[in-house]
């Protein structure tokens, strides 16, 4: 039996502060809305990506565009763990990515290796003008040589432990948590 | 993460073997593949590094051709081999022409033979991942496999649905993948023909037997209407095409008397003026084009998953042992 311990890292009020900060960055990193698209990741990442885009027509008045990448497919790993039955499909915006500032959006940055197959997956629908990574929770343990834009919180995760971003649309609510997992045997 | 069941094993020898919830998640891992067939790069990587040999021991150009594009759009090698041509026709064995491709480090197989059983027999001895594209006149499971999927993309869901095979049943590994698949997915089946062609038999298989269309086209929500193979008329079992068509084709007048809109599948290729008359095949009833844009789509879903499937299994296999 396994007892997780589960502590907030963020509240909703936290994450919706954040979000508003991270909309208005990657407004002023792109020098206004004019080509933006925003490209979440399945599933979380999706979702993230709404909360944005709502904070940037808060700002800006201006809906950007929004996408969705599943990357299954361009996964490095399939071998070792098999395949996922059922691959969530992608979504690309209408206007294309070609000549466009894209903005990878996903809830939590760890190895890099996610990112890695989202650019690839992107580089093969088009050539965008730029790719910028946007991440809720920013935490240690990097395996590529990648590095987010804009973070929304950078979270220590030790040992035995996992970050855990919940939305309202798959979780019932909206917050970070750390799950501390606990093994009888550990 | 949970480490899940290999989705289908090994191999795809039949829909009979599959359970539902086996052939639900093909048809479910399908749809995000044919959005890949609509990109401008019409590609991904995920089986960068494999190899696949498209064995085939009879003609095919629709099934070869298809299998072909969903190798190339999930970027695996691909080799064709054609009976005709090969060492096959200097009287080499099934087995010696698989053990050898297999010595030339290949990861899976395609095969199309003219014999009842030659893929499961294959998959019984070599460790590589064995696709059945049609065997003799035992099964056809992809294009069951397709054939489901563009019933459920015009009709919702398979369950409840009435649908009826039209034709050359007794020889046909089309009709058998679709009544195994469509009884497993909740579909009523029945087939019809000329009794030369379907036997009452069939009944064991828990379908209903028809032996005039008109009744048929009057029960059914769907028709798949099969390919009538010329080679028949001169073994005798129908007496003309002519006549074939009279009584057993499906013409528009026929259609209009349906009391439901009805949808019209043929596996291909068509005999025009024969099974089916040229305004239906190109009418608003027919989805045959569908069936073949599909056919990429659920070949892609099958090689992903056989190609991840069991990936313990395969690497036993590998170094000689059982797993």
């Amino acid at each position: 039996m396994a007892t997780n311990e589960r502590s907030a890292v963020m509240d909703e009020a936290a994450v919706n502060r954040a979000v508003a900060r991270m909309a208005r960055e990657i407004i002023e990193r792109n020098g206004g809305t004019e080509g933006l698209v925003l490209m979440g990741i399945h599933r979380r990442g999706t979702q993230i990506a709404a909360l944005l885009r709502s904070e940037i027509e808060k700002a800006e008045g201006v809906r950007v565009p929004v996408g969705s990448i599943d990357i299954t497919l361009y996964r490095d790993d399939l071998m070792q763990v098999g395949p996922k039955p059922v691959v969530g499909g992608s979504d690309l915006p209408l206007s294309g990515i070609d000549d466009e500032k894209i903005v990878i959006v996903d809830d939590v940055l760890y190895t890099g290796r996610t990112i890695r197959a989202a650019m690839n997956e992107l580089m093969d629908w088009g050539r965008p003008a730029q790719i910028h990574l946007c991440v809720l929770v920013d935490r240690d343990g990097r395996e590529l040589p990648i590095q987010a834009d804009v973070v929304g919180r950078h979270v220590e995760v030790l040992r035995g432990q996992q970050v855990e971003v919940l939305v309202p649309g798959l979780d019932g609510r909206l917050g970070v948590d750390l799950v501390t997992i606990r093994r009888e045997d550990a | 993460m949970t480490t899940a069941e290999p989705p289908l094993g090994k191999d795809l020898i039949g829909l009979e073997p599959l359970s539902r919830e086996q052939i639900l998640s093909i048809l479910d891992t399908a749809e995000p593949f044919k959005e890949i067939s609509e990109r401008r790069i019409k590609k991904v990587p995920v089986l960068r590094g494999k190899t696949i040999v498209n064995l085939f021991f009879e003609p095919s150009t629709r099934t070869r051709v298809s299998f072909e594009f969903a190798e190339k759009r999930l970027s695996a090698d691909t080799v064709n081999i054609a009976a005709s041509g090969s060492s096959v026709s200097k009287g080499e064995t099934l087995v010696d022409t698989a053990r050898n491709l297999e010595a030339m480090r290949i990861d899976m197989v395609v095969i199309r033979h003219g014999a009842s059983g030659a893929a499961g027999f294959l998959a019984e001895r070599i460790p590589s991942n064995v696709i059945n594209a049609g065997d003799g006149s035992h099964e056809h499971p992809t294009q069951g496999l397709l054939d489901l999927l563009t019933i459920r993309d015009h009709r919702g869901s398979i369950e409840g649905l009435k649908v009826c095979i039209v034709g050359d049943v007794l020889h046909s590994r089309v009709a058998r993948s679709n009544i195994y698949g469509l009884l497993k997915l909740g579909a009523e089946v029945a087939v019809c023909g000329p009794p030369t062609l379907v036997p009452r038999s069939f009944a064991e298989l828990g379908v209903s037997v028809f032996h005039r269309v008109e009744e048929a086209i009057e029960w059914a929500d769907v028709l798949n209407v099969l390919r009538l193979q010329l080679e028949r008329m001169q073994a005798g079992y129908v007496p003309s095409l002519r006549e074939y068509n009279r009584i057993w084709g499906i013409s528009t007048e026929r259609l209009e008397r349906a009391p439901r809109d009805i949808l019209v599948l043929h596996p291909g290729p068509m005999n025009r003026g024969v099974e089916i008359d040229s305004d239906v095949a190109d009418g608003p009833h027919s989805v045959i084009l569908n069936q073949v844009t599909n056919g990429v789509a659920v070949r892609m879903a099958v090689l992903y998953l056989l190609a991840g499937g069991a990936p313990e299994r395969a690497e036993a296999a590998k170094h000689g042992g059982e797993a």
